[in-house]
Order: structure tokens, then C-alpha cells, then sequence
């Protein structure tokens, strides 16, 4: 062994050092390639939540700065008041009779932060309610009354199929997914109506209520207006212009709060509680646990709700997650798009620049 | 600095292992929780946080036991770019240890997310609500986390180098135990 050599190596012999250098090599290349295999570099088929969020994106490009899916909404801001009669289904403060903070948002399904009102089918909300134990409960409800899909890899597959150019990509994602021909139904036979205010909204997935004594329920919840609904076709909601249910909602509120009410519905043995493409039977246990009180509407570039997650895995203590996968998928791509929007917030003014809402 | 050992005093040997453990599962937790969708990332989110919480707390007790035993002298026949790329990444990995919770522990606050350990156990926010601070928070917590374990990978080569290669006795100045044999013919390194 040649000097320079002898003060890194040591007095180790050539065959000896050859040796132990392969062996930290292939120590240090398992753990990096066991490293990749965790991140998923190594299994291009894992459904990553990059992946979900890339398939949302329209034709037109990702929609930076924005949410990537319920893209267009506006801020609201109200109070929860408890009823008190959730208390016996979880022991979450928020079930605890009183009124408690709410930021919430009126949304429209879609990828497009710029479409017209009358185009969205579906419509959202999304809430956050905070109690005085630091907790919050958040939730995103839709007004359709089961989802279209029953797993997220069904929905990663339909975001897939209905972006292709293919014309097989639909027929053959129906083939596969047998419970998607129910919501077409819904979506087509279901009538419109004229406000974010006449709509109620669903869960549709399912959560577990811990109760004070640690008894456990699988329930899902809904908000359901209290103003009585007013239907209109989707071609004379679109005469009203492009922002229509936002400025509906403006004015609605200005002339008086509008409430809805929070119904929490037990599952009964052996129901579907991990497919939210399937609606739970009539008849079953349901508790009114209090109403939702819109007070305040605000545009959405500087309001309240603008930087908030209604990432439905952030619960109270006394909910947790069930069987049903949702939750936690749409946990995940809530963040991969929060942490995309808040990377692009100079691409969303805060100042609402004329975009009329 | 006691410069007389040839050891790690038993506290420092104790942080070093238990945290080598915590912070591997750390770094797997954190690329694997971002990899699904499955009700996985629930479950490894909620370990990364009270994980997280546990390793800050335990830096901050290791940077306390480093300053009140200091560290045995390197070799002295350690070439001196080995011994400064030493020193450095351990400044570095001392600085990631402390650094990486703080940041992800802002970057939840940024976001407005509540920050549970437990139920019923609670962060305070560390910092405002921010969107920018956030953008900037997660961006360093997540490009420092490859750094960190890019910086892991070469202090485990390093650390081997020096038990098998070298047998310095600087490996076992941590380990205790020594992975090469005392075999009598090239025993140069295994004595100081």
C-alpha cells in the first residue's frame, strides 16, 4: 500500500479493504433503496395523492393558486349551535350544547376556478368548526346523495377516464365500476335549484362516534337547509349570469342568516359503511345534533376560508375515521393541492381584481 | 472539551442510538406517508407528529450531553479533510435534529392546521397563518428531510469505514462494540 493511502486506510490489507468498501456500499445502497421503495419511486402503480391531484386537472392546465378540485367558492363565516343531543353519539365538545366559531365555503365540484355556476352539477360545502378546547371538526359534505365511485382507486380511474380522448376510456371505466351508472342517474334526474342555500349537503362518507363512555357508532351526517327549495332548470340559472349562486348567496345572507340542519345518521349492523356510493337504507337512527348558521358571506381572494383545508381527517377527539377509505385519500390529495396553492398564492391575488364575486 | 476519553460518555451513547432509530423510521415515515392514499397515511401522519415532538425533545437533551461531555478526539492520523468533513456534518446533523421538527411544527401552523400529538394533546401555533410562510416552511421541511438522510447515508458509510476500513477505534467510540476481529496481524487500529 502506497503512503498517501496508509493514514486514510489505516494498515488494513487491499483484499481486506476491498471487501469491507463493498459491504458499506451495499449497507448503504439497501437503505437508500429501501428508502425509494417506501417513497413509491420503485412502484410506479402505487396511487400516490400527486397522482389524484394531477388527474383533476382540466384540459386547460392545473388552476394555480387555487384549490385543485371544488376550484370556485365563496368564504362564509357563522356559528354551529349544538343542540346537545349529539352528546350521547360522541363525546366531541362541539356536540356539547352551545354555539360554537364556523369558517365554511360554498363550492362548486370542478377543477375550474372560473366556471360558470350553472355548469357544476355538483355542488359543495365545506366547514370548520373550532371549540373552545383548541378542536376543530372539519368536514367537506357534497349535495349528491351517494358518490360516484366506491374506492379512490375508482376515482383516480374515473378522473382518468373522463380526461381521455379515448372513446372506450368511459364505457370501460362503467364496465369496471358497476355503481357508477346510479349517479349518472342522480345527476340527470335530480333538479337544480337557485341557491347554495336550498341545497343539502352529505358526508357520504362514514366516521366512527366515540361517546363518553368509549361506545362506538358508524355514522355519516348531513346539513339540510331550511330554506325550502326553489328548482330551476340549469338553462335559467345560467341566464342569471356566470356568478349567479355567488351573488344569490350575498344577498340571501344580507337579508337574514340561513341555517341549516345537522342530522347525524347511526349505521345499522351490515351497512355499507366503507362505500360511499351506497346510501344507507331509510329507518335509520338519525339525531338532529344542531344547526349551521350562515351569517357572513365574503369573496373568497381575501376571505376567511381562502387558506383553510376542510381536509375531512382533521376531527375532534370522539371521531375517528371507519372503514371507509375516503377519508383518508382525500386527507392526503387535500394536502398535496393545499401545499401546491399555497406555493402559487401569487398567482391568486388576494385583492378580488374585478373577477365580479 | 474532555479530550482524555476514548468513549462517548453512556447518556450521549444511549441519545445516540435511540435517535438513530427515531429518525430512520422518521425519514421512512415521512417519504412513505406522501406515497398513498391508503388509510396508511392517517396512521403514519399520526405517528410523524408525536414522532417528531419526541425527537425535538430529545435533540435539544442531546445538545445539552454533547456540550457537558464533549466528544473523544478524532485519530490524530485522520487526514485533515476526513476530520473537517466530520466536524462539519456533525454540526449539520445537530442542526437538522433541532431543525426538521421546528419546521414541520411551523409549517402546520402556517397552514392553520391543529397540531395533535394525542387526543386530546395539542401544539400551540409557533408561528402566524400564512400562506407564503407556509409555502416556504414546507418546501424546506421536505428538501431538508433528503438532505438529512443523504447526510445519515454518508455518517453510516463514514461510521463503517471506520470499524471495518480504518478500525480507528472511532466506531466504537459510539458502538462500544467493535466489528472487526482482533485477529493479532493488522490490529494497528483496534488499540489506540
Amino acid at each position: 500500500m502506497t503512503r498517501p493511502f496508509q493514514s486514510l486506510l489505516g494498515q488494513a490489507s487491499v483484499a481486506r479493504t476491498l471487501g469491507s468498501l463493498v459491504l458499506i456500499g451495499a449497507v448503504v445502497g439497501a437503505l437508500a433503496a429501501a428508502f425509494a421503495y417506501t417513497a413509491g419511486w420503485l412502484s410506479p402503480a402505487r396511487l400516490s395523492p400527486d397522482k389524484i391531484v394531477d388527474a383533476l386537472a382540466p384540459a386547460s392546465g392545473e388552476p394555480l393558486g387555487h384549490r385543485r378540485n371544488h376550484a370556485k367558492g365563496i368564504c362564509f363565516t357563522g356559528v354551529f349551535a349544538a343542540t346537545g343531543a349529539g352528546a350521547e353519539l360522541s363525546r366531541a365538545q362541539v356536540f356539547a350544547r352551545g354555539e360554537y366559531p364556523v369558517v365554511g365555503r360554498f363550492n362548486l365540484a370542478s377543477a375550474d376556478p372560473n366556471l360558470a355556476d350553472n355548469a357544476a352539477r355538483v355542488r359543495g360545502l365545506g366547514i370548520r368548526i373550532s371549540t373552545p378546547n383548541g378542536e376543530e371538526w372539519r368536514s367537506a359534505m357534497i349535495d349528491a346523495p351517494f358518490f360516484p365511485v366506491a374506492t379512490p382507486q375508482g376515482f383516480y380511474e374515473l378522473l382518468v377516464a373522463s380526461g381521455s380522448k379515448d372513446p372506450n376510456a368511459m364505457p370501460s371505466f362503467i364496465a369496471a365500476h358497476p355503481e357508477f351508472p346510479a349517479f349518472v342517474g342522480w345527476a340527470k334526474a335530480a333538479p337544480w335549484t337557485g341557491s347554495y342555500a336550498e341545497n343539502q349537503y352529505n358526508s357520504l362518507n362514514s366516521f366512527i362516534f366515540v361517546d363518553a363512555s368509549g361506545g362506538q357508532r358508524t355514522v355519516r351526517w348531513s346539513l339540510k337547509p331550511q330554506a325550502p327549495p326553489v328548482f330551476i332548470s340549469p338553462d335559467d340559472l345560467g341566464k342569471r349570469g356566470p356568478n349567479a349562486l355567488e351573488q344569490e348567496i350575498v344577498q340571501r345572507v344580507q337579508g337574514g342568516a340561513q341555517r341549516w340542519t345537522m342530522t347525524v345518521t347511526v349505521a345499522n349492523p351490515g351497512d355499507p359503511t366503507s362505500d360511499p356510493s351506497k346510501a344507507w337504507p331509510d329507518g335509520r337512527r338519525t339525531v338532529e345534533v344542531g344547526t349551521l348558521v350562515v351569517q357572513q358571506i365574503q369573496a373568497e381572494p381575501d376571505g376567511p376560508c381562502r387558506d383553510v383545508n376542510f381536509d375531512p381527517a382533521v376531527l375532534p377527539g370522539g371521531m375517528r375515521t371507519s372503514d371507509d377509505p375516503f377519508p383518508a385519500a382525500r386527507s392526503a390529495a387535500y394536502s398535496v393541492s393545499f401545499n401546491r396553492r399555497t406555493a402559487e398564492a401569487a398567482s391568486y391575488p388576494r385583492t378580488a381584481g374585478g373577477a365580479g364575486r | 472539551m474532555r479530550t482524555d476519553r476514548t468513549h462517548f460518555a453512556g447518556p450521549q451513547r444511549l441519545l445516540h442510538w435511540l435517535m438513530a432509530a427515531c429518525i430512520l423510521a422518521m425519514l421512512f415515515i415521512g417519504v412513505g406517508m406522501l406515497s398513498t392514499v391508503r388509510p396508511t397515511y392517517l396512521t403514519l401522519v399520526s405517528i410523524h407528529k408525536p414522532l417528531g415532538a419526541a425527537i425535538l425533545i430529545l435533540a435539544l437533551i442531546r445538545l445539552v450531553t454533547r456540550l457537558r461531555y464533549g466528544a473523544p478526539p478524532l485519530p490524530a492520523d485522520l487526514p485533515a479533510p476526513m476530520a473537517l468533513a466530520a466536524k462539519l456534518s456533525h454540526y449539520v446533523l445537530y442542526l437538522l435534529m433541532i431543525a426538521m421538527p421546528l419546521l414541520g411544527w411551523g409549517m402546520l401552523s402556517a397552514a392553520a392546521y391543529p397540531v395533535v400529538l394525542f387526543d386530546g394533546v395539542h401544539l400551540p401555533a409557533i408561528v402566524p397563518q400564512s400562506d407564503q410562510l407556509h409555502a416556504v416552511l414546507w418546501a424546506a421541511h421536505r428538501l431538508l428531510a433528503f438532505a438529512l438522510f443523504a447526510l445519515i447515508l454518508m455518517h453510516i458509510a463514514a461510521a463503517l469505514f471506520h470499524a471495518l476500513v480504518r478500525r480507528d477505534g472511532v466506531f466504537e467510540s459510539m458502538a462500544t462494540v467493535s466489528l472487526a476481529k482482533r485477529d493479532g496481524t493488522d490490529g494497528a487500529g483496534a488499540q489506540r
